[in-house]
């Protein structure tokens, strides 16, 4: 260890004198990296190789599958895909994720940024911390506060009371509902991301834009967005990603109802494998919400390939 | 829409503002209005983003809170407070919170630390796969693996263990510490590195004596962040802690008040500011010093 050179430094020994290192420093360097890359394997890639086999068994907590674990082929997929409750599911989660991560954060992130540049300094620090303080505060409680909100005797009813619009919002629209709350709570980091984006574009070229009279929006359309592109799509990327695996939030507000008009995917998945105890049938679902996840990913990174 | 124009934004302005630099900046009646819609729009954004919150403060100190934002007025107490502050309600379950939290943080800062040193500081041909495994792995949806974590825990015997459960948390946060920690240590110049290179100090005495007394800030940044999001975190507890009084407040706070038919609202709010109350403070000392973690551009060089 002791030997070690870094590349452009004066070298301590011919030895090291070569531009790929022997096979032993590789390995010695490598070394702080171990901890790391145990529990990774042990704890992210073994569960999703777990997931790739359990999801074609029956292994079960309670009853057929709990003794002895048979494999099933395809019967989970099969059985997923005939029923009712998961298609309503995987539609209801592209819902969620499309309006509240696709849409919802993403635009109002990007406009907040946008405003919060011109604005005055009061204003963009005091809308800075309110829309922070949303994403800071625990999931569970921004569970209740939108609870609160949108109930029957909420905040909501309160302001429009006088419209005659009054109605329980988390019974009627739930995955409005839920959806909105997400927006609330997770429009913050594509606030933040997209506010390091734009101080990142260099002054004089908005100004040259301005000069020339480039209005507001087309030099939005023509100047700013082609500049931050990368960003945007990395940030879709990680929005979505983020929005998928949303739990808390939907089962502290609705618990996925009324009846199943709010159950997402992984409400669907948990219900199955813990309320239902069918670990094999859960880890399908798990499966197809990895997948999902995937889908979502590929598309950005063909994206971000053709900007390159 | 027009390809042409989007594709040398940059250049035909630059070209076309050599003529017209002789234009000033247009300044007068129409730019105040300008200015003045843009402080009305933001701050409604701001209103709406703040007016769901007020609830919870407000009915905290309610002794009559219903689900409406009300000022408390004449019915301002401290019951709430009084009647959630007891070692079941509030401190157990925040000092099993603060365990779990501070065991994973703690962990994940530690490992997170060793493999940047490496990912920072030398060049292999398998840097940056595994740069990019780790970047995507930020991405994964945790809520996806629980069923078949929940089934390894089961198969280790780890369920309902706080270590089990501290591990698992340190490793689902561990892929973003290791990327901003990098980051952290990309910014620390080699320089007295190679000094202490030259003297013979091995890469770990480097790293321990050299590196770390110059990236505090960084990593105090990392282990904050970290902790404000197992702080919230819900779901990895509620599926692998099963005994009530191993529960963490996040947890907690959904079975003591989501369960039952008529639920105290003044106590869920009260209770919801004490648990909502470090992570606010934690990030009131660190806000300032967040907004580099925020930009893509540098993540994948060097």
């Amino acid at each position: 260890m002791a030997t070690l050179t870094r590349p452009g430094s004066p070298e301590t020994g011919t030895e090291l004198h070569r531009r790929t290192h022997p096979l032993r420093v590789d390995i010695a360097r490598a070394l702080p990296l171990t901890p790391a890359v145990v529990l990774l394997l042990v704890f992210l890639a073994g569960p999703i190789l777990w997931c790739c086999y359990a999801a074609f068994t029956d292994t079960a907590l309670t009853g057929a599958g709990s003794g002895a674990t048979r494999f099933v082929g395809l019967d989970n997929f099969r059985q997923a895909f005939g029923s009712d409750a998961f298609r309503n599911s995987v539609v209801l989660t592209l819902v969620f994720t499309v309006l509240s991560a696709v849409v919802g954060q993403n635009l109002l992130g990007l406009a907040l940024a946008l405003l919060q540049k011109r604005a005055a300094r009061v204003v963009r620090m005091l809308v800075g911390t309110a829309v922070i303080g949303a994403w800071v505060i625990p999931e569970v409680v921004a569970g209740y506060v939108w609870y609160a909100f949108l109930a029957k005797d909420g905040t909501l009813n309160e302001i429009i009371g006088t419209l005659g619009l009054g109605q329980n919002w988390l019974y009627t629209l739930p995955i409005l509902a839920v959806s909105i709350a997400n927006v609330w709570r997770g429009t913050a980091f594509s606030m933040l991301v997209y506010n390091a984006a734009l101080s990142e574009i260099p002054q004089e070229i908005e100004e040259a834009a301005e000069m020339d009279g480039a209005t507001g929006f087309s030099r939005l359309r023509y100047v700013t967005i082609p500049m931050i592109r990368r960003t945007v799509t990395t940030n879709l990327m990680l929005i979505t990603l983020q929005t998928l695996s949303v739990f808390g939030l939907i089962y502290t507000m609705t618990k996925g109802g009324p009846g199943t008009k709010s159950q997402t995917l992984p409400l669907y998945m948990y219900e199955q494998a813990f309320s239902f105890s069918q670990l094999g049938y859960g880890t399908a679902i798990a499966l197809v919400l990895l997948a999902v996840g995937a889908v979502f990913s590929v598309v950005y990174m063909r994206l971000l390939r053709e900007e390159a | 829409m027009s390809g042409q124009t989007t594709t040398v934004p940059g250049a035909a302005v630059t070209r076309l503002s050599k003529q017209v630099v002789a234009t000033a900046h247009p300044r007068g009646p129409r730019t105040w209005v300008a200015t003045g819609v843009v402080n009305v729009v933001t701050a409604a954004i701001g209103l709406a983003f703040l007016v769901p919150m007020l609830w919870v403060v407000f009915a905290a100190f309610n002794a009559r809170a219903g689900l409406k934002v009300e000022w408390p007025g004449s019915n301002f107490s401290l019951d709430n407070f009084r009647a959630v502050m007891t070692p079941e309600t509030t401190y157990r379950p925040m000092w099993n919170g603060l365990v779990l939290c501070v065991g994973a943080a703690a962990i994940a800062i530690v490992v997170a630390t060793l493999a940047a040193y490496p990912l920072s500081r030398f060049q292999t041909r398998y840097k940056r796969p595994f740069l990019l495994t780790i970047l995507f792995s930020t991405g994964l949806p945790i809520t996806a693996i629980m069923v078949p974590v929940y089934g390894l825990f089961v198969q280790l015997n780890l369920i309902d263990t706080l270590g089990g459960t501290i591990a698992f948390m340190a490793t689902t946060s561990l892929p973003i510490s290791i990327f901003l920690t990098k980051n952290f240590m990309d910014g620390v110049p080699i320089s007295l590195e190679e000094a202490a290179w030259t003297d013979g100090a091995s890469s770990m005495q480097t790293l321990r004596y050299v590196v770390l007394p110059l990236m505090w800030p960084g990593l105090s940044v990392v282990t904050i962040f970290t902790f404000i999001g197992l702080w919230g975190n819900f779901f990895i507890p509620f599926v692998l802690l099963l005994s009530p009084d191993r529960l963490p407040a996040s947890v907690s706070i959904f079975t003591f008040f989501g369960q039952y038919g008529s639920v105290q609202w003044g106590q869920l709010a009260a209770y919801s500011v004490l648990y909502t109350l470090p992570v606010i403070l934690l990030y009131l000392l660190l806000s300032r010093r967040l907004g580099g973690a925020f930009t893509f551009g540098g993540a994948l060089k060097g």
